[in-house]
């Protein structure tokens, strides 16, 4: 026992030796910081892996072959999170000061720790980018000037499910008296749609059972019980890693008919149905960005940096998935917003607060998007003061047994309705909070 | 030679029963009190107060009401999540529904309202122990979460079932900033264990210990089990309900029912092992090592292999690592870093001469 009391000694001695190891990075100038929260580890690391992977190769690939954003490199760092709120709260603050003008913007990709740094990224005046994840009414930027859930938000992609729930059955004056199961993880990212569920329930005259999951959300023998007794005539899931190929699996045994289960864009991937094997055949989810290698700028990756060892993905065959895809498209979406803040304040190092600029300016149209080489991959995206959403519209695919088939083209969402709901909750956020109401005609 | 209380004479009642009877004890908590008040505040960066000791310290008062409960009283828990999310809503709720009420006010009673749900859980253990009782309150555990998931009211009819805390002042000033948080955190984190480290010296201390070393001759001796055992529950819950509060007010600033799971409860309960049982030292020794390490661990294994790996070895390098490192602490010393401390005290107390 004595002899390990210097060796416990020297072991915490190198851990403090260790730590001003942090402090050094990128001190050189004419660089831009990004961290990445990433999970690689736990329940989530499947679609973890491939988000971040894909994030990171557009920010590789943007230094290799364009040599930065007009001459201003990229640098980055990792921080495991886990999906977890205890470990994403220490990385965002470990990151958030880095690099010379500190963190250009986070994405958590996480609902909960996107709701745990709300707050602090408004003090600290960091951007907060959840793309299509994220507290629905922060679309509002009169009320979060700092939160952007850009692409698409939970109550908008609720209202694209129901109306191609609608389309399948030939008009939405069919939804009358259908029934309609909400499947969902049981943390604060399943439960966002409820709401909106509920209220489209009473618009349409069907009814909506809602059922929760417990986290992760493997074991589901209850819960398809209480589905197959209610005999629903349509599932929708909100599900998330583990739970994704587990709720397939449950379905099959159930012998509830695959082709009317419908996923969110969370709930579709290669990674939540290759794992449940014959059972996914049939099974429907929504997109935000297709699979495939096809586009230019998926094919550039395979050019310029695994051709030369310099990609971020172990495992290559994972390149061109639809999470890959949404990583590389994340890439994008950030790279031309830290674009626009340049076209305004210069093409140097830009703090938090020129970037949130470039969020909020931020206009990909189709013409730049075909420049990007990514057409088809994103949509039209045009942010402003009041909306922080942008595109809000979704397509659907489905597995065929081996693949993702896209059978929809894009559906818009009932902004209206998204938008009422977004500002009567923000305006109440606010009330709560005693945030004053940006005024947009003044322009910022 | 360090730890030599030789020359140090006890002429009074009173200077035998202190809390720190050797002078170097008095001066070396002296000076950590000291930096932690002072230092720490003026010099600290943001990361090290709101994402290190921050956290640190809430959950150490946690690890501390469990410890008063499991160590002390010897009664198994595995609902501390649960009255932690007890406190958490109901402050939440106090500041909500009673604004009127000041802050610390909304602590305390927040603190006594998973006192009492934590005495209603504490009623089987008048007839069932051991791991039969750490069962048993499972079920607040999963009741509580549950409820607070079910029921609207308690998130005020929020839609993903997320509470946002509000703004915490005191007395006029805005408590906004990381070494106000901090200060206020470490205040009440401070207040509570000097509580603690005097009850258990107490009447109320030592009738738990009867109870946990024999519970039989504790009532022959007069000691009444009902009001010692449920007594233990609700100091305990009390003390995990205030870190609930702390947790949410002055850490995170939102957080949904699963941010209690059971997970949680085993997290705590891990701290008060590695920590040492029935020790107030250990409580916080025990939740450092739970906290901090991970956090330190990416940074030295960084340090070792620096981008050598391939990306996403790395963190599965550090849950082993840290998996091993409690299996290595618990093989070397069973009964807790506390102790590891006691026996480097007594090393140090004959060092450099041993013999």
């Amino acid at each position: 026992m004595h002899r390990l009391i210097p060796q416990c000694t020297a072991f915490g001695l190198a851990l403090l030796c260790a730590l001003p190891a942090q402090g050094q990075g990128a001190a050189v100038p004419n660089e831009q910081f990004m961290p990445v929260p990433s999970y690689r580890v736990g329940p989530y690391a499947a679609p973890g892996t491939s988000l971040y992977g894909g994030f990171i190769d557009y920010l590789n690939l943007v230094n290799v072959r364009d040599g930065g954003i007009n001459g201003v490199k990229l640098t980055w760092e990792e921080c495991e999170t886990s999906y977890s709120v205890d470990k994403g709260v220490p990385c965002y603050e470990k990151l958030k000061g880095k690099g010379p003008t500190g963190a250009s913007m986070f994405n958590f990709y996480s609902t909960a720790i996107a709701y745990a740094v709300l707050d602090r990224a408004g003090t600290d005046k960091v951007p907060l980018v959840t793309i299509a994840h994220g507290r629905t009414d922060s679309s509002d930027g009169r009320v979060f000037p700092y939160v952007f859930p850009l692409v698409t938000n939970y109550w908008s992609l609720n209202t694209d499910i129901v109306r191609f729930i609608g389309m399948r059955e030939g008009g939405m004056e069919k939804l009358k008296g259908k029934k309609i199961v909400h499947l969902y993880l049981d943390v604060a990212y399943g439960k966002e749609p409820n709401e909106i569920l509920q209220k489209q329930a009473a618009l349409y005259g069907f009814d909506v059972k809602l059922v929760p999951v417990p986290p992760p959300g493997t074991d589901q023998q209850s819960q398809w019980l209480e589905i197959r007794q209610y005999q629903p005539d349509w599932v929708i899931v909100t599900g998330y890693g583990v739970m994704n190929p587990a709720m397939l699996k449950a379905a099959a045994r159930a012998n509830y008919p695959r082709d009317h289960i419908v996923g969110n864009f969370w709930t579709g991937s290669e990674e939540d149905t290759i794992p449940a094997g014959e059972a996914a055949t049939g099974y429907i989810s929504a997109l935000i960005n297709p699979a495939g290698k096809e586009f230019p700028v998926i094919q550039d990756m395979e050019k310029f940096l695994y051709a030369k060892g310099l990609g971020n993905m172990t495992d290559q065959s994972r390149i061109g998935t639809v999470l890959y895809n949404r990583g590389v498209m994340t890439g994008i979406i950030t790279v031309e917003a830290i674009r626009t803040a340049q076209g305004k304040y210069g093409k140097k190092p830009l703090t938090g607060e020129q970037i949130r600029w470039g969020l909020e300016n931020l206009n990909l149209d189709d013409k730049r998007i075909a420049e990007l080489g990514a057409t088809g991959l994103i949509q039209p995206l045009k942010v402003t003061c009041s909306d922080h959403e942008g595109g809000g519209a979704v397509k659907f695919q489905q597995w065929d047994g081996k693949q993702w088939k896209v059978i929809s083209g894009w559906i818009q969402p009932d902004k209206k309705l998204v938008r009422d709901m977004v500002e009567a909750s923000s305006t109440k956020y606010a009330a709560e909070k005693n945030i004053p109401l940006r005024d947009c005609a003044k322009g910022g | 030679m360090l730890y030599r209380e030789a020359g140090q004479f006890k002429t009074s009642y009173r200077a035998d029963q202190r809390i720190f009877p050797i002078l170097q004890d008095r001066v070396g908590v002296g000076a950590l009190l000291l930096v932690a008040f002072v230092a720490v505040p003026l010099w600290g960066n943001a990361y090290l107060l709101s994402a290190l000791l921050i956290p640190w310290l809430i959950l150490s008062l946690a690890t501390l009401g469990l410890n008063l409960l499991t160590g002390y009283a010897g009664q198994f828990s595995l609902g501390t999540a649960g009255f932690m999310a007890v406190g958490a809503f109901a402050a939440y709720g106090f500041q909500l529904r009673a604004p009127a009420i000041p802050l610390v006010v909304a602590f305390v009673l927040s603190g006594v309202c998973a006192a009492a749900v934590g005495m209603v859980f504490g009623l089987p253990s008048l007839r069932i122990k051991g791991m039969y009782l750490a069962v048993a309150t499972l079920a607040s555990q999963f009741f509580i979460e549950w409820l607070l998931t079910r029921v609207g009211w308690f998130t005020n009819n929020s839609s993903s079932g997320v509470i946002n805390a509000q703004p915490m002042v005191i007395a006029g000033l805005a408590i906004n900033t990381p070494p106000r948080r901090y200060l206020l955190v470490l205040c009440i984190v401070a207040t509570l264990a000097l509580a603690a480290k005097n009850m258990v010296r107490s009447r109320a201390g030592r009738a738990w210990m009867a109870v946990r070393d024999m519970d039989v001759a504790a009532e022959v001796i007069g000691i009444p089990m009902l009001r010692t055992k449920l007594s233990a529950f609700a100091v305990s819950s009390f003390y995990c309900g205030v870190a609930g509060a702390l947790w949410v007010f002055a850490y995170v600033g939102s957080v949904e029912p699963q941010a209690f799971d059971l997970t949680r409860s085993f997290q705590v309960l891990t701290m008060v092992i590695i920590g040492g049982l029935g020790s107030v030292l250990g409580s916080f020794l025990g939740a450092g090592f739970i906290v901090l390490l991970p956090l330190f661990l990416p940074v030295v294994l960084h340090a070792v292999f620096g981008n050598a790996l391939r990306p996403g070895l790395l963190p599965n390098i550090e849950q082993f690592t840290f998996g091993a490192l409690i299996i290595f602490f618990l093989i070397v010393e069973p009964l807790g870093l506390a102790r590891l401390w006691q026996v480097t005290k007594e090393k140090l107390r004959l060092w450099p001469f041993p013999h």
